[in-house]
């Protein structure tokens, strides 16, 4: 179908260091003896509680209801007892403290009753609520909520199996062990948006991945089955980063997203291979979203690919999967993206796609940063076409007008600018400080305006309850005026008849 | 032609700043950010022009006749300060996007040297009404020129790893210093003049 | 001589006149400056300047020229946006204010409902009528203090806003020492 590709500008080409997790086969986790489940866990708005303590809960079952029309709802990971709802740190780069609801699980991994699920006559609202109910959002790692993106109509669907960041394998993994159900997801996800074509993007430095999906789109009837011969799997050059939603569309159709717009406003929608897989699995087969594949490589005994419980600590999971001794930090997320994780007692969550421990032999010391000679190294290989030279003056002199001048916001922060920064200048870091102290102005301004129409409205307020006050005063003091002068022209009256009847 | 060079001489050979060296302190303090710089150079062009003109209308047709040249100084410096405080109150009233644009900068040259300066040399030269205004209006674009290639060498000295001792103003100074080194290149499009 | 003192006479006199009849022709009515004032000021309506609220000292600072470094919560920073706009010199506010956004919070267990917070709260953000407890519409409330005094019972007080991953900001990137060699 789509015979010719396009490129997209800039990109770097690290070290893959695919193989070192993607040689065995994705491996169960066995229940740990405590889950933390955080009920925020999609990036537009979490979800309310509906347990309380010592509630028994089973594997699959609601206890935290979607939060207004952008929440995403968050489930039991196993059967098991809620011991406690509090506050714990999160893996986040703050650190910070965050709600979860606490699970001790009873071991018998009791699911909850699924109810068949007719998914041809479903209409497209219910399916669209399944996918909240179910908890779904983006896998890649934005965790954007994946009802809102079904919500679109568009012409191409682009399923999004590039996997480009450097050590990550859980997407590659799960294309080669369970291409049907990514293929059926993909159909469902297609019907919801209305989409005429399907359009899978996957690295070529993933060959057996490529096989096992092209193998599933000849051999798995869509349940949609107006896609049947629609699903084309296209293998794109490997190239960081092509996982990027903007860069892969941009590979796969030519279209170009203006900045500061949705891909869905050109008629394009981007989803994760893993989470048409989970929209597979929440709609044919009723499974809210409770576990998730999670790359676990770097300086471990046993790298590989993991189905992990939501809600289970990093601290855990890297006893099981045997962290060696000498491992100074843990990264979550890939290398170009992802960040040092502050503390390993946080939860894995949606978004939660990669560990990778560091020693330094893998990861040796960052070279020390040197003045910037406006080399433009980094504009050339900036994929979203800005000019992080510049970009960098403005945010380390904290000016952040000049910032959003030149774009900030659509910097996607993928890190090609300071792989290849010749003067080893941690350029992202610099931009995610911009970025934040920019949401936060903003966020301040707002809030200045508010209150200033509120002092506004009240002074308002005040003057027309004192006009009203006088005007009842003079109202009333005019009547009493009134009265009285009736009074005494009645009595003058009165005292005239007298004095005219007592006339002689 | 020679209105041409008139213009040229000053915008370029004798820009007013980096040669003549008048109006530095709004060369220096309003040039922080770009966007004041080119209200400042906005407001000293059009102030510049009216000063020019009506210096020349008052010397020509009051001061000369009655051989009063001596007295040029102060009868400029009030003549031109009342016609810009006139013409801040019309735009105040008339013109609210110019207000916005020049209104906190009016008042703020008045009577700046090059404000002064300006008609005062050209009445030395003697040049004719258009002369004058030509000549005004000229080093007022230099000025304005100049003013906006310094508010943007700062915006960027901002952002620099300037060494502590030579921080805010030592750093402009030097700056200055470079660029009116710079200007002295034009010196020799003059020659053509001659 | 005499020339020379009838000629700067007949200017002056001249120019004094149309001045004169410039400021009565053209005058304005409000000033425009002091909504532009208004907007680089905070807005928590504190009253810690003197004034009455953000607006009046707005007014105040563009009519009577009142001082611009009386804004406590805006500190430095703001008195220097106002010397930028007003082409003032700055002046220091002294120590600097920084302190995390706070929130006033009733503990509904003691308020008596006496209706006194709520009418000394300059941006309504309080909510309850006489004799029933009271609350605060926290993102309203710009933790101005206001509602403190009045309070018969004492039973508000400021919370810090807590911090989230939600509202954590990244720092500054701090670069190591150079190594020179």
């Amino acid at each position: 179908m789509t015979s010719r590709l396009f490129q997209f500008r800039g990109g770097v080409k690290p070290d893959s260091h695919k193989t070192e997790s993607s040689e065995t086969p994705i491996v169960h986790v066995p229940t740990p003896s405590r889950l933390v489940v955080p009920l925020i866990q999609g990036s537009q708005g979490g979800a309310r509680t509906i347990v309380t303590l010592g509630d028994k809960v089973l594997k699959g079952q609601c206890i935290g209801e979607a939060e207004g029309a952008t929440g995403t709802a968050i489930h039991a990971p196993t059967s098991g007892t809620v011991t406690e709802i509090g506050r714990y740190p999160m893996a986040h780069p703050s650190g910070l403290a965050s709600q979860a609801i606490v699970i001790t699980p009873d071991g018998e991994e009791r699911r909850i009753i699924h109810e068949p699920f007719d998914f041809p006559d479903t209409s497209r609202d219910e399916l669209i609520f399944r996918i909240q109910a179910s908890g779904i959002v983006g896998m890649g790692g934005a965790v954007f909520p994946s009802h809102i993106k079904a919500e679109s109509e568009i012409k191409t669907l682009v399923i999004n199996g590039a996997e480009c960041e450097p050590w990550i394998t859980c997407d590659d993994r799960l294309m080669r062990d369970r291409a049907a159900d990514i293929i059926t997801g993909a159909s469902i996800l297609g019907r919801l948006t209305g989409a005429q074509q399907i359009l899978v993007g996957i690295e070529d430095n993933k060959p057996e991945a490529i096989a096992s999906m092209m193998e599933a789109v000849r051999s798995v009837a869509p349940i949609a089955h107006e896609y049947e011969n629609k699903i084309t799997v296209v293998p794109v050059p490997t190239r960081y980063p092509t996982g990027g939603e903007k860069q892969l569309i941009r590979v796969l159709t030519g279209l170009e997203i203006p900045a500061g717009t949705h891909a869905a406003k050109s008629g394009v929608q981007c989803f994760n291979v893993a989470t048409a897989h989970a929209v597979c699995r929440a709609l044919l087969y009723g499974e809210a979203m409770t576990s998730r594949i999670v790359t676990v490589t770097g300086n471990v005994e046993r790298p590989g690919n993991y189905e992990v419980p939501l809600g289970m600590l990093i601290a855990d999971l890297l006893a099981f999967c045997g962290i060696r001794p000498g491992s100074n930090r843990v990264i979550m997320g890939g290398p170009m993206m992802g960040f040092v994780l502050p503390s390993l007692e946080a939860p894995i969550t949606k978004g939660s796609n990669c560990l990778i421990a560091t020693s330094p032999e893998f990861f040796p010391p960052p070279p020390p940063e040197q003045p910037c000679i406006r080399c433009g190294a980094c504009a050339q290989a900036c994929p979203s076409q800005l000019q992080p030279y510049e970009l960098y003056w403005s945010s380390r002199a904290k000016n952040l007008d000049g910032a959003k001048r030149y774009h900030l916001f659509s910097c996607i922060e993928c890190g090609c600018c300071a792989y290849v920064c010749p003067a080893h200048i941690p350029l992202i870091d610099y931009f995610r400080f911009a970025k934040s102290e920019i949401r936060a102005r903003d966020e301040e301004q707002n809030a200045a305006d508010r209150a200033r129409e509120r002092f506004e409205f009240r002074s308002f307020r005040l003057e027309r309850e004192k006009a009203e006050k006088a005007a009842r005063l003079a109202a009333k003091a005019a009547e009493t005026r009134a009265k009285a002068a009736e009074a005494t022209a009645t009595t003058h009256a009165a005292s005239g008849n007298e004095a005219e009847n007592g006339k002689p | 032609m020679s209105y041409l060079f008139v213009i040229l001489g000053a915008v370029l050979v004798n820009n007013v700043v980096f040669v003549r060296i008048l109006g530095l302190c709004p060369f220096m303090g309003v040039s922080k950010k770009l966007d004041t710089a080119i209200g400042m150079g906005l407001a000293t062009t059009f102030v510049l022009t009216l000063a020019s003109g009506t210096s020349y209308l008052i010397d020509h047709y009051l001061l000369v006749p009655f051989d009063l040249d001596y007295m040029r100084t102060l009868a400029f410096i009030v003549v031109i300060a009342a016609i810009v405080q006139i013409t801040e109150l019309v735009i105040h009233k008339t013109s609210p996007l110019l207000q916005q644009v020049l209104g906190i900068y009016l008042p703020l040259i008045t009577t700046n040297c090059a404000v002064l300066g300006i008609p005062l040399l050209s009445a030395k030269e003697s040049y004719g009404l258009l002369e004058s205004l030509l000549f005004g209006f000229g080093s007022a674009v230099g000025f304005t020129f100049a003013l906006i290639l310094f508010a943007g060498v700062r915006e960027r000295l901002d952002g620099a790893d300037v060494p502590l001792p030579f921080r805010g103003v030592p750093i402009a100074m030097m700056t200055a210093g470079f660029m009116s080194l710079a200007f002295m290149g034009f010196a020799g499009l003059d020659r053509f003049h001659h | 001589m005499l020339a020379a003192l009838l000629v700067m006479t007949g200017i002056a006199l001249v120019l004094g006149t149309a001045l004169g009849y410039a400021a009565i022709y053209f005058k304005v009515e409000g000033n425009p400056l002091a909504a532009q004032i208004d907007a680089l000021l905070p807005q928590t309506q504190c009253a810690q300047c003197g004034f009455p609220g953000c607006k009046p000292y707005a007014e105040a600072i563009a009519s009577n020229g009142a001082e611009i470094n009386l804004c406590t919560p805006g500190g430095d920073d703001c008195a220097h946006k106002l010397a930028d706009l007003l082409g003032r010199e700055f002046k220091p506010r002294g120590a600097p204010v920084e302190k995390l956004k706070t929130v006033a919070l009733i503990d509904e267990q003691s308020c008596i409902g006496c209706t006194l917070c709520i009418q000394a709260c300059p941006v309504d953000a309080i909510v309850g009528s006489a004799k029933q407890m009271h609350t605060v519409i926290s993102r309203y409330c710009t933790g101005c203090e206001l509602c403190l005094p009045p309070c018969p019972v004492n039973c508000i007080t400021l919370e810090e806003e807590p911090r989230t991953p939600q509202n954590w900001r990244w720092k500054y990137p701090i670069t190591g020492l150079k190594v020179v060699t």
